[in-house]
């Protein structure tokens, strides 16, 4: 066995997008595609070879070989899925704002969260922005962190549009919970100009220790970490420093595996989910030491 | 032909007036403005951080006092009107509402870009559930067609909004180009319409009335113009212009002028004059409350003010993005710099 077999539920743009980086990936394997109705996603999984299901969960449940599950649905369909899957002993990866389990960024906290049997991806501005502050708060300490995160309008769905405080609110929650600051602000702004914006991300910290050079570094060795896994992450404008003040701008091109490139934002939390399954498959087969 | 027809006004003073005194308003100045409003007659005072509900940040700028305070100010010498207040959802939230009603707001305005009011579904909902008025209020609507400003006010009238509110938050329009958006919002919804101006190109009061020629019938004002950019229509001059076309707005016409000289014009930071900088904004078609930020930037970063209007109305930012002001500075600066 040289790869861990996963399942994705939900065949919607995010789960293809996931579909089309798990295909790519050496630890894991696209077992299933579970959705419950015979759509477009659907169609699309079969054509490129993956064992489809239109009855939702169950089959994921019954096939003892699927380790990891990916779930993209909604957050109630994560509710009702999250007690089942641990019950059959599989590692959930929740892409709903459920948050079931605790919130995860790889390169902050994944490695205290291997045993965890349930993972929540945060928001797309959590991924986006979390690293930074993390970075900063390890350089400089973070009083406060507040972002502002600008997706193009055609990249937000109406998941995303109908529940618009959930996404202020569980960004502004990871900013302190996981980036360390010790108190939390998020912003979202749509934009629909045209030809669409890349998703921009702007991070101020209020710092204890403004050290300039401390903190550039900091921030540039993360930004290294993150495009390990999204290769489209980059700095726009390095750490400015005003008193205490850090400003600092972040862009997220997407890598256009299903979504169009400038859905950074959604590529971004799948790039993240695979990479955190990447790394739970490589210690499962023993390749942690290069995963 | 205009005789006995009623106008509402929404004074927005104590909220788009928040950006010219870069959100530091006092408790006294509060009360001061809102009792004076409420006694000429004012029917919605609208009070808030310039950005809205939880609009104090970083980003926007620092409030001298939390929204808890400003609104509990207001509401204490209010006996009339109606204390409005502004939320942007994706700054503001259900909970900052909840905690503006439990401070006495009656209305509340949810202000989107043109093209996203269904981001603001759940606000209007929680506001109507809560009883209170509310507005759909669709902001940057120069740039947007007309068709599109009407299917968007059609959206938040389907959430159940009880008026619909077009503005040129970039002060950004001509008279023809507020006629052909309000009588297409007027045309397409069963909800009264309001317009909301700015002074950039110095035609509020003159897009004013075309908005009522074209059907509106709430117009916004700030006593001495004080706003955002070069400001919005001064509500005091507003209430003459309005009485001399034959309108009715309910508002002493002495009282309103008092406020305004006596009460507003002392505090303010500077004249509410068009400066080249926000005439840009008008012109370029840059939100409003860009603009402090942008004089700021312009001086960390040794650039003309204008030129980086320009840029971000080249690059069509839209409200709330103020962070691209940094952003667009830096780029300049570096070019300009040679790196």
């Amino acid at each position: 066995m040289d790869k861990i077999k996963v399942a994705v539920i939900g065949p919607g743009n995010i789960g293809s997008d996931l579909m089309y980086k798990i295909l790519r990936s050496r630890y894991l394997q696209m077992e299933m595609m579970a959705g419950i109705v015979e759509s477009e996603g659907i169609k699309r999984a079969r054509s490129l070879g993956v064992r489809t299901t239109t009855e939702g969960i169950k089959p994921v449940l019954e096939d003892e070989s699927i380790k990891i599950v990916f779930d993209a649905t909604g957050a109630k369909h994560h509710l009702q899925h999250a007690p089942l899957l641990k019950e059959a002993g599989k590692i959930a990866i929740d892409l709903t704002p459920a948050a079931v389990g605790p919130y995860v960024v790889p390169p902050v906290n994944l490695k205290n969260l291997y045993e965890a049997p349930n993972l929540n991806m945060v928001t797309c501005g959590g991924q986006a922005t979390v690293p930074i502050v993390y970075a900063i708060n390890q350089a400089a300490g973070a009083r406060y962190a507040e972002i502002v995160a600008a997706i193009a309008s055609k990249s937000a769905g109406p998941g995303t549009r109908q529940n618009i405080d959930e996404f202020t609110q569980t960004t502004a929650k990871a900013l302190c919970t996981i980036g360390g600051a010790k108190k939390g602000k998020a912003i979202i702004i749509l934009n629909p100009a045209e030809p669409p914006i890349i998703m921009t991300n702007t991070i101020y910290v209020e710092v204890e220790n403004p050290d300039e050079k401390a903190i550039r570094e900091a921030v540039a060795k993360m930004v290294k970490e993150v495009q390990s896994y999204v290769p489209g992450y980059r700095l726009r404008v390095p750490p400015i420093l005003d008193g205490n003040k850090v400003t600092t701008i972040i862009e997220v091109e997407g890598a256009g595996d299903f979504l169009p490139k400038y859905s950074g934002n959604l590529d971004i939390i799948t790039a993240a989910a695979v990479a955190v399954a990447e790394k739970l498959a490589a210690r499962m087969l023993g390749k942690e030491a290069v995963a | 032909m205009n005789k006995d027809k009623l106008v509402r006004i929404v004074d927005t003073t104590l909220r788009d007036g928040s950006h010219a005194v870069a959100h530091q308003f006092t408790g006294e100045q509060i009360m001061a403005i809102a009792g004076g409003l409420d006694e000429a007659g004012i029917e919605y005072i609208e009070v808030s951080h310039g950005d809205g509900l939880a609009g104090s940040s970083y980003n926007y700028g620092w409030a001298s006092l939390s929204d808890e305070e400003m609104l509990k100010a207001a509401a204490s010498v209010i006996r009339r009107a109606k204390l409005t207040v502004l939320l942007l959802p994706g700054i503001g939230t259900k909970e900052d509402l909840k905690l503006a009603i439990d401070c006495g707001a009656k209305a509340v305005r949810v202000a989107t870009h043109v093209t996203e009011a269904d981001i603001g579904e759940q606000h209007i909902g929680l506001a109507k559930e809560m009883g209170l008025e509310a507005f759909g209020f669709l902001m940057m609507c120069h740039m947007a067609p007309p068709e599109k400003v009407a299917e968007q006010a059609a959206l938040f009238e389907t959430y159940g909004a009880d008026y619909i509110y077009i503005a040129d938050s970039a002060g950004a329009m001509l008279p023809e180009d507020v006629k052909a958006r309000v009588a297409a919002v007027v045309e397409k919804v069963k909800l009264p319409v309001g317009f909301h101006a700015h002074n950039n190109l110095t035609l509020a009061t003159a897009n004013c009335l075309a908005a009522l020629e074209a059907g509106a019938t709430f117009l916004d004002g700030a006593c001495r113009g004080l706003g955002a950019g070069a400001g919005n229509v001064q509500t005091e001059a507003l209430v003459g212009v309005l009485d001399k076309a034959g309108y009715q707005t309910g508002v002493d016409f002495y009282k309103i002028m008092d406020v305004a000289e006596d009460i507003v014009e002392p505090i303010m930071h500077r004249p509410q004059v068009v400066r080249n900088a926000p005439l840009m904004q008008g012109y370029a078609g840059v939100y409003s409350s860009f603009l402090l930020h942008t004089y700021r930037a312009a001086e960390k970063f040794g650039l003309d003010p204008r030129d980086i209007l320009v840029e971000l109305g080249r690059r069509r930012m839209v409200g709330g993005q103020e962070d691209m002001i940094i952003d667009v500075a830096y780029q300049l600066a570096q070019q300009r710099g040679g790196n």
